[in-house]
């Protein structure tokens, strides 16, 4: 939201205040008196002379009087950029930027439009966008004449499509042709326009021909249209697949990176940690503190973030352990009494220090945009990065767990805390750097939960039911069914949502893992043998 | 206590006898209670003495919270079941009670639709769902107010017990149950108000809500109700049923080897306090004048295990006094000090839990045998410890 915010003022920015100079060999008087007083054919030179010039400011004043924007000022006959103040003008000199400050209305005047002239302006600012060497500038420039009837459009696209060098962009010339093919050419002309438009993943393609079929004489173009839009809706519900299941794919990382090291505490401790939010909660303050102390460094803000989120989390959590929960050892419910005092705490020592309300926290660069793939289908970096991120945070503690010293006193100490003692372990380090570890980690989800969604004091709330789901679902004390359970819940979820409502597919998830629960009371990957049931 | 002697009076009688615990604590409730309507009816307003409308209100509020609060013991403090979502018991009572309110309002809400409430109007729904007809009449609110949370309760507990869903498990489902209500309380297609809830009430059976005789007559009753309530509970958990009930919470494996069907003494308990917690809310929403789906929240049903847990586990006055004692602090701590309140509370969860295994009671209790010891048989007998 917040980055859309900004980008919408510093495009506002730039058309407000953009110093324009004028086209050689003509005066800015002169050319906006013959623009007012001139006649129509007089004005459809200057309108192509303006819109074919390599001169940006003639391209900006030709686009602005497209647009029906472009304002004289007529005491001095300088061009205006005009903002309406109440009953007034606010005025801008386009030339030099310089506030003018408020002017009746009858101080401007517009310089007049017609259709002929839209036309001359539109085609020749088509011309130069599809020839411009910018990919993107080409792409808008050809999806904006596509479904266009104009015969002149036809004519672009023809050009355009000699000189296209880039494949997806000569597939979309090419069911621009085929939609004038479509409307114009004869029978074989139109039955291979079809096929062709059968192959496009756009939107208008879509709706021409849905528009097309219903009123279509001709049985065998008919028969191919029909086939064409089965084809593309089959692609789109493939597209839209493949999208759902990147939706839930992020929100299943989003899952998995704030239960993981619920896992370790509660999976692999056994300890009960309502305070688990507030870790999580810590970490996307980090990152909050890290931007604000370093602002010219956004971009970087978030590794530095991470290892600071995990220190502070992770001490917060062995203090956490040391006062509160080494006390409680064997007796869960009362340690998830007192953990929740202890988020309570937290909770209103962040809205002390900070304020009750959400801080903004803001996305570096490298992280917004998205890839798109093709016109069906874009994904967006950020969730991108969150699904790597979360890999990496899993598979990094799998390690850790697997093939450290730390995790396999951790892991013997788990197993049999009379044994593991009694080899010499100090059990009670263990514990606290256990705990320790489980919040760091939480920490470090916050980092990464900062990027998707508000930072405020109630952001661990949020989470801590749906990551007690996750763990309890995929089973305690097993990180894998920790991953499966949160990528499959994360996944069913967004499947569900487009039929059902995201509330009703969250409160449906939620029935799923209370009935589940009681057929399989110790989730999807239970641990076997004696440690059960103790 | 004298066994040999021959047990005389009613059942209430025979109840109270071995708890002198409960018979301080209804007769300070009953006394109270009467002080209170006494100081409020009788006594003018001019005079120091008063107890004004809103005093009572305030208290019955309280009251209504130990009945919760009890209910809640039966299960926590002599069942082992940390219930995480009892809140949700509480707030379908108050949903059965508010929905035969609203309907009383009749055509006298803002769009004066006699049939459909406020917000269905607003909604543009035509007609009543099904599940609001009769709503106006009070007896099936009445029995809505038992029968919703009960069968719930039922639902949820035997499915839960027959699977063994125990300890941090079972609270932790408990929790995502009324979460999950939560969410579908604030739905506005679910038919009950969404986000605001049922509010805007007139008046109860033709009486005034307003009027200072009805508050009375309300805190009268969530009184009555929390006498009946306590004497059902302590009934239950000291009969025979109570005491397997206590070898479920101890010892479950070994209670269901000696041949007792666990599940069924637990769901009857989990059904009890569910259908007490129901009426509990159902007094609630007539004196508060509103119930929303912030009820629902778990972090409410987290804090009233609080309540119980300060005032004593498994004691059922200890409940009681609990939940009237923090809820006393909250109004008074959130008037004074809004900022410290949330630190207070979360500091009362550690302190309770570290601290404080058996509450209040828990620390009164021992003191008071002492004395009491001391007084009747001064030389010191030696105490066998079994610990």
């Amino acid at each position: 939201m917040n980055v859309i915010q900004r980008l919408a003022a510093l495009v506002f920015l730039c058309l407000s205040t953009t110093v324009v100079a004028l086209p050689e060999g003509l005066s800015e008087p002169l050319l906006s008196k013959q623009l007012l007083k001139g006649s129509w054919s007089e004005r459809e030179t200057l309108a192509h002379h303006l819109a074919t010039s390599q001169e940006s400011s003639s391209i900006q004043l030709a686009e602005l009087w497209l647009d029906g924007q472009l304002f004289v000022l007529k005491s001095n006959q300088t061009f205006v950029l005009t903002q309406k103040d109440g009953r007034k003008y606010q005025l801008t000199n386009l030339a030099t930027g310089e506030d003018l400050g408020l002017h009746k209305k009858r101080a401007v005047k517009k310089v007049p439009l017609n259709n002929k002239l839209r036309k001359i302006l539109r085609n020749a600012l088509s011309v130069r966008d599809l020839q411009s060497t910018d990919t993107e500038l080409r792409r808008t420039a050809i999806a904006n004449l596509l479904g266009d009837e104009n015969p002149e459009s036809y004519e672009l696209l023809k050009t355009a499509s000699r000189t296209e060098q880039k494949r997806e962009l000569k597939e979309l010339i090419s069911s621009g042709l085929a939609l004038f093919d479509l409307k114009n050419g004869n029978e074989e002309q139109r039955l291979s326009a079809v096929q062709i438009l059968g192959e496009a993943n756009n939107s208008v393609v879509y709706t021409k021909l849905q528009a097309q079929k219903a009123i279509e004489q001709d049985k065998d173009v008919l028969a191919v249209i029909n086939k064409s839009i089965d084809d593309i809706e089959q692609r789109r519900k493939f597209y839209g697949a493949v999208e759902n299941t990147f939706f839930g794919l992020s929100l299943g990382s989003v899952l998995l990176l704030s239960a993981i090291g619920l896992a370790i505490t509660f999976g692999v401790m056994g300890v009960i940690n309502m305070a688990h939010g507030e870790m999580i909660m810590l970490g996307a303050y980090t990152t909050y503190v890290v931007q604000s102390l370093l602002p010219d460094h956004i971009g970087a803000s978030l590794f530095i973030s991470l290892p600071l989120a995990f220190l502070v989390a992770g001490a917060t959590g062995v203090l956490i352990e040391r006062t509160v929960i080494r006390h409680l050892y064997g007796r869960p419910l009362e340690t998830l009494l007192a953990t929740f005092g202890v988020s309570l705490i937290l909770q209103q020592a962040v809205r002390t220090i900070f304020s009750p309300l959400n801080q903004s926290v803001i996305t570096p660069e490298w992280m917004s945009g998205s890839i798109v793939i093709n016109e069906m289908l874009s994904l967006t970096v950020n969730r991108l990065v969150v699904i790597g991120f979360s890999l990496i945070v899993f598979l990094g503690l799998l390690f850790v767990l697997r093939y450290t010293r730390a995790g396999l006193t951790m892991r013997a100490v788990t197993q049999n805390r009379a044994m593991a003692s009694s080899m010499g372990i100090r059990t009670g380090h263990v514990d606290a750097l256990t705990f320790g570890l489980g919040s760091g980690i939480a920490g470090i989800a916050g980092v990464a939960l900062s990027q998707l969604t508000n930072v405020g004091p109630n952001l661990g709330q949020n989470y801590i039911i749906d990551s007690f789901m996750v763990v309890v679902f995929g089973g305690v004390g097993n990180l894998w069914g920790t991953f499966v359970a949160a990528m499959g819940l994360g996944i069913a979820n967004k499947f569900i949502e487009p039929w059902a409502g995201a509330v009703i597919a969250k409160i449906l998830v939620l029935i799923f893992i209370i009935l589940f629960i009681q057929k399989r009371p110790r989730g999807l990957f239970a641990l076997k043998g004696r440690a059960v049931e103790s | 206590m004298n066994s040999t002697q021959t047990i005389k009076g009613g059942p209430v009688t025979r109840l109270l006898l071995n708890d002198r615990g409960g018979r301080w604590f209804l007769g300070c409730l009953a006394v109270g209670t009467l002080s209170v309507l006494v100081l409020n009816l009788l006594v003018p307003a001019s005079s120091p003495l008063h107890v004004s409308t809103y005093m009572v209100t305030l208290l019955g509020k309280y009251l209504c919270y130990g009945l919760l609060a009890l209910a809640l013991d039966l299960v926590w403090g002599y069942c082992g079941i940390l219930s995480l979502g009892h809140g949700a018991f509480f707030a379908l009572g108050g949903y059965a009670m508010g929905m035969y309110l609203m309907r009383q309002i009749g055509d006298r809400g803002v769009y004066g639709n006699p049939e459909l409430p406020d917000f269905m109007v607003f909604l543009n729904w035509q007609e009543l769902p099904w599940y609001w007809q009769g709503f106006d009449q009070f007896w099936l609110a009445a029995v809505m107010v038992m029968l919703a949370p009960g069968l719930l309760a039922f639902l949820f507990g035997w499915l839960a017990f027959r699977s063994r869903v125990t300890g941090v498990y079972l609270s932790i489902i408990t929790q995502a149950l009324t979460y999950a209500l939560m969410l579908m309380f604030f739905q506005n297609d679910f038919g009950f108000g969404g986000n605001n809830g049922l509010t805007d009430f007139k008046d109860i059976l033709g009486y005034d809500l307003q009027a200072d005789g009805t508050r009375a007559v309300l805190f009268l009753l969530s009184s009555v109700a929390l006498i009946v309530g306590y004497l059902l509970c302590h009934g239950l958990v000291s009969s025979r049923y109570g005491r397997v009930l206590v070898a479920v919470r101890d010892a479950e494996s070994r209670a269901r080897f000696l041949g007792y069907r666990v599940e069924h003494f637990k769901l009857v308990a989990f059904v009890i306090s569910a259908v007490l917690a129901g009426i509990a809310g159902a007094l609630y929403v007539p004196q508060v004048g509103i119930i929303n789906p912030g009820e629902f929240s778990p972090i409410y049903s987290i804090e009233l295990v609080i309540w119980v847990a300060i005032g004593g586990r498994g004691s059922l006055y200890g409940a009681v006094i609990g939940a009237l004692l923090v809820n006393y602090a909250k109004t008074w701590f959130t008037g004074a000090f809004p900022e410290v309140w949330l630190f207070a509370l979360g500091a009362l969860f550690v302190v309770s839990t570290l601290w404080l295994p058996k509450g209040i009671v828990g620390i009164v209790e021992p003191l008071i045998n002492k004395f009491k010891q001391r007084k009747s048989e001064p030389v010191m007998q030696e105490v066998v410890d079994h610990g």
